[in-house]
């Protein structure tokens, strides 16, 4: 083998600000051309064993090195960003945030700029660079008419002018819908090939980045790596579990069927297993021998929305003849490509915009005519972002935040946020600053401070976002939980795990209007449907498919359900 | 110039995107006086200044009010040089605060009030009605009248929302080591 | 909020668009200068009808602007309201004597001079408008940062106003969206609250708004750092456009209206352009 790109030697890193190393002992060589997955929890390094190769460690955020990093042949802890930046290209998380340009064509000239490039050559380089990723059409578009997939092209792009030998994604899935996520894992690869540059990928949706081959997966864990093999070895494994990373689902079934997952099976893709008949029979054995769930009663319908139709400015509709209703104590997902009118439906919902036609009824009461603050009584929202609405420094002051406006006496006052934040966990916590909190407590904050107004519904903006498994499971159990006292919960979100195992009813939007009511696994495993609202098919029902059950979507609700009972007696 | 760091000229961008948009589409009317409205975006560039020093203070203040004028037609530079300097002198006074430690008590209070308080009366009662004076030849009771009540309401809005985002601030800083559980 | 929509761009094709953004952003600081010195009658009158026939050679329409031109006539005219309010004799105090035309109350009485005077102030802002909102609505956003660098203000600072031009949009939606979460927990600024409770109240959208910034800032720097902003003296511009004869013929105008203006004054001994002597 050549030489490695990228080389880690004994190697260790400790921020200035923290009392304890970051990462211990690393030794990690990557080869050119070779693409390898860091997978880890949040928390575990994996983002600074990133950084350490791109330079913001140590240049940006100063800390004290230990043994060596040698990256494209160069002394990287001792040299620069901007001689880093020359052979490795980073593709932030954060879409918005690194497109920094006011169109398409500047942003992707941004470094060439910033290396003086000539105007005529810039223009070849950006024409070209463009051509590869699909975007040449719309080089001058600004940021906020683009897609977030367009958005990533972009910032791929930005990248790439500068012939780096090193391509680093930052979680690239976290903010795209499944469709669009699975697209982005083909890019890569097909620019792989194109240049032949070694890529790595910090992600812990492992099921969705190994949609295409990887040739390594780099366990982190507490700043050390436990594994670096290839992804047969790993999944065949027991350490994805064990160490908080979520396996793929077609392995999750085999092992509940009995099936032995070993590396020579090749487990990586669904595609690729080897299943033989003895295999194969143990699925089908075992979904002919466990029991489907039993079908809830209906309780009484709580929301009603009745052919509501609005636009944001006149002569444009951005949803259309919407009605559906939700009964009361649901759990239900509203799925959907981006800009499909989910985000649209919740303002409408909440009375922030009044629907241009159509009514909304809460217990058959129209709340025409209601205020904003009048509807926040008894429905709840929950942005995305908690950092976006925590608007207290102190804990106590946030969740308390909105009883302030109502006519209870501090005495009842004080109870309520007693008790809601006992219900939410955060009691112990509750003279602590918000500051001091894990995003994943934060996000508790935010869901105390709506229920602390006892709503009947509260809706959710992406409940889970960019979080690991382990934070994953903390909200979406909270959630249930409160699900079960009898709050009612409408969660959009891109996550289809979160949809299949939270929710049995998803709300299917494409372009404006309500595609399809029905339940999770249809929205899941109905091609069509995948296909128009982006969204993407479960392995499970590929699973189905190989191992010959019929219908597949039945297998697909029997381990659903089979799996949250075992969830539960966890 | 001093080579200003990277972290400097984004703060600069984003503040005078801030600058606009909150003196461009939030309007707290002023009780009593037709025709006013609360200046919100001062107690954010007093922060700013606070936080990322002199020269961004200055800068957030010129871009982020041309920015606004210019979205309504013309620029009036006698004030929108007001709002440059106001960033300035309060980047100027209030360097000495350390946001970043956390601490944020009276003290730090009273220093950041007089400071913003002084900065404020400077560029409203000195310079834009001298420029208005210079430049416009302007009756001199009507600058400084109006200079008045602009620097008299910016302090007001400045020391409630600028005092109140700094307490916030500071308090995110809290060390996790001085935290217990109950 | 359509209805008080701040200006921006309208690409047209015209003669004032094909101009380089440095050339305008040149021609639109010289000319306000050349405004702002002289108090000279005549040359502020000949500005304001040079300022109309470019407005009408950019093929941008008027009622486009309609909204804009109606608040700056309101605002000039407040401001000449003031100027009277507060000194009825500002005219006699600049040019010296006192022809009364029409006496009202107390110390108010329509003189001349004052009329002249307010005249004057009214011209030194119509010679400026049509060229302002020029420069705003001909000028390519992106053409901004590379104007400010090619007429030597330093590239970072260039820079900061690109990026301020670019997150307006998306600090605008934060907020909105802040305000909205927080209007549905009752804190609202556009309610019925007192102005200090509302003032206090604002601090709960900014707070969030600020913080969330405060991040953006964060990553906004390291993305523009891991792809070498700020590594050399100098950068490129992408869409920076050569200079052709159009843009110095511009240039030499603005100039030659700047000399003229400081030339009047010079030979004058004053800004003044005094009918009363």
């Amino acid at each position: 083998m050549s030489q490695p790109i990228i080389e880690f030697k004994d190697f260790g890193f400790q921020y200035n600000a923290q009392a304890e190393p970051t990462l211990h002992h690393i030794n990690l060589s990557i080869y050119p051309g070779e693409k390898v997955l860091i997978a880890g929890p949040s928390g575990s390094g994996k983002s600074t064993l990133a950084s350490c190769i791109n330079g913001l460690v140590p240049f940006s955020y100063p800390g004290t090195t230990t043994g060596s990093l040698t990256v494209a042949g160069i002394d990287a802890p001792h040299s620069s960003l901007f001689e880093l930046s020359k052979h490795v290209g980073t593709v932030l998380q954060d879409p918005d945030g690194q497109f920094i340009g006011l169109t398409v064509a500047e942003d992707i000239a941004f470094a060439l700029e910033n290396d003086q490039v000539p105007q005529a050559e810039m223009k070849k380089i950006v024409d070209e660079v463009a051509g590869l990723v699909d975007i040449q059409d719309r080089l001058t578009h600004a940021p906020h008419e683009l897609s977030g997939g367009q958005k990533q092209r972009v910032s791929l792009a930005g990248v790439m002018v500068d012939d780096v030998e090193i391509l680093l994604f930052d979680e690239p899935l976290a903010n795209l819908d499944p469709a669009t996520g699975k697209q982005t894992i083909e890019l890569i690869e097909a620019i792989q090939k194109r240049t032949g540059a070694a890529v790595l990928i910090i992600e812990h949706r492992l099921e969705d980045v190994l949609w295409r081959s990887v040739d390594r997966i780099i366990l982190v864990e507490e700043g050390k790596i436990i594994a670096d093999t290839t992804p047969d070895e790993l999944l065949a494994s027991n350490l994805l579990i064990e160490n908080g990373i979520r396996e793929p689902l077609y392995l999750t079934a085999l092992k509940y069927a009995g099936v032995s997952v070993t590396p020579e099976k090749k487990p990586a893709h669904i595609d690729s297993i080897c299943l033989d008949e003895a295999d194969r029979q143990m699925v089908c054995d075992w979904f002919a021998n466990t029991a489907p769930a039993v079908q809830q009663e209906q309780a009484e319908v709580l929301l009603e929305v009745q052919d509501v139709t609005f636009g944001y400015n006149d002569g444009q509709t951005n949803l259309e003849h919407v009605s559906f209703s939700v009964r009361k104590g649901e759990m239900l997902s509203i799925v959907g490509r981006n800009g499909a009118g989910k985000s649209t439906l919740s303002k409408l919902i909440c009375g922030f915009e009044t629907p241009n036609s159509g009514r909304i009824l809460l217990n058959g009461r129209d709340l025409v005519g209601d205020t904003i603050k009048e509807r926040a009584s008894r429905i709840g929202y929950v942005m995305q972002n908690p950092n976006q609405m925590i608007s207290k420094p102190m804990i106590w002051d946030e969740v308390e935040l909105g009883l302030l406006q109502t006519d209870l006496t501090p005495e009842e006052r004080a109870r309520r946020v007693e008790e809601t934040l006992k219900i939410c966990g955060l009691y112990p916590f509750r003279k602590w600053p918000v500051s001091a909190l894990s995003f994943g407590q934060k996000k508790r904050v935010t869901i105390a401070s709506v229920l602390v107004m006892n709503p009947e519904i509260i809706i959710l903006d992406e409940p889970t976002a960019g979080q690991d498994f382990r934070h994953y499971t903390d909200i979406m159990e909270f959630l249930r939980s409160l699900n079960r006292r009898g709050v009612t919960v409408m969660m959009i979100t891109h996550d289809m795990h979160l949809m299949q195992e939270y929710t049995n009813r998803a709300l299917v939007f494409s372009i404006k209007r309500l595609l399809h009511d029905g339940t999770a696994v249809e929205a899941i495993t109905m091609p069509e449907l995948v296909k128009a609202a982006s969204l993407k098919e479960t392995s499970l029902f590929a699973l189905a498919q190989r191992c010959g059950i019929e219908p597949p979507q039945a297998f697909v609700q029997r381990f659903i359900d089979y799996d949250r009972q075992v969830r539960e007696h966890e | 110039m001093k080579k200003m760091s990277v972290k400097t000229v984004v703060a600069i961008g984003i503040g005078a995107a801030l600058f606009f948009v909150l003196g461009r589409f939030v309007a707290i009317p002023v009780p009593f006086v037709p025709n006013t409205t609360f200046n919100l975006q001062y107690g954010v560039l007093g922060l700013f200044a606070a936080m990322f020093g002199p020269i961004a203070g200055l800068l957030i203040g010129f871009v982020g009010h041309t920015l606004i004028d210019l979205s309504w037609g013309s620029p009036w530079w006698s004030w929108i040089l007001a709002s440059a300097c106001f960033g300035l002198l309060t980047g100027l006074f209030a360097s000495k605060l350390d946001l970043e430690s956390g601490v944020f008590g009276k003290k730090e209070i009273l220093t950041f009030n007089i400071a913003q308080v002084v900065a404020h009366a400077i560029s409203w009662i000195v310079v834009a009605p001298g420029l208005d004076i210079l430049v416009y030849a302007e009756s001199v009771e009507k600058v400084f009248a109006q200079g008045a009540v602009a620097g008299i309401l910016n302090a007001i809005t400045t020391g409630i929302v600028g005092t109140v985002l700094m307490l916030a601030y500071s308090k995110t800083r809290t060390k996790k080591g001085s935290l217990n559980k109950e | 909020m359509s209805k008080n929509a701040a200006l921006s761009y309208l690409p047209r094709q015209s003669v004032v668009h094909r101009l380089t953004g440095t050339a305008k952003l040149a021609f639109f600081l010289l000319w306000s200068t050349a405004a702002m010195l002289t108090y000279d009658t005549r040359l502020l009158a000949a500005m304001t009808i040079t300022g109309l026939v470019l407005f009408s050679v950019s093929r941008i329409r008027l009622r486009e602007v309609k909204g804009a031109l109606i608040f700056m006539m309101i605002l000039v005219l407040l401001n000449l309201f003031a100027i009277f309010l507060f000194s009825p004799d500002q005219g006699t105090h600049v040019y010296g004597t006192k022809h009364v035309i029409l006496p009202l109350f107390w110390r108010y009485e329509i003189t001349q001079e004052t009329l002249f005077y307010l005249l004057n102030f009214f011209l030194k802002y119509s010679a400026v408008i049509p060229v302002a909102l020029l420069f705003i609505l001909a000028t390519n956003p992106s053409e901004f940062a590379a104007s400010l660098a090619g007429i030597g203000v330093s590239y970072k600072i260039g820079y900061a106003v690109a990026l301020a031009l670019r997150y307006i949009p998306d600090v605008q939606r934060d907020f909105h969206n802040i305000s909205q979460a927080q209007q549905a927990r009752g804190i609202d600024l556009s309610g019925k609250d007192k102005a200090f409770t509302r003032l206090k109240n604002s601090a709960a959208i900014l707070l969030p708004l600020v913080l969330s910034s405060l991040a953006r800032i964060e990553t906004i720097s390291n993305a523009m750092e891991l792809r070498g902003f700020g590594k050399h003296k100098k950068r490129s511009w992408y869409v920076q456009r050569p200079f052709e004869r159009r843009d110095w013929v511009a240039l030499a105008i603005a100039l030659g209206v700047l000399a003229l203006s400081l030339g009047l004054t010079l030979a004058k001994g004053s800004r003044y352009f005094n009918p009363f002597q």
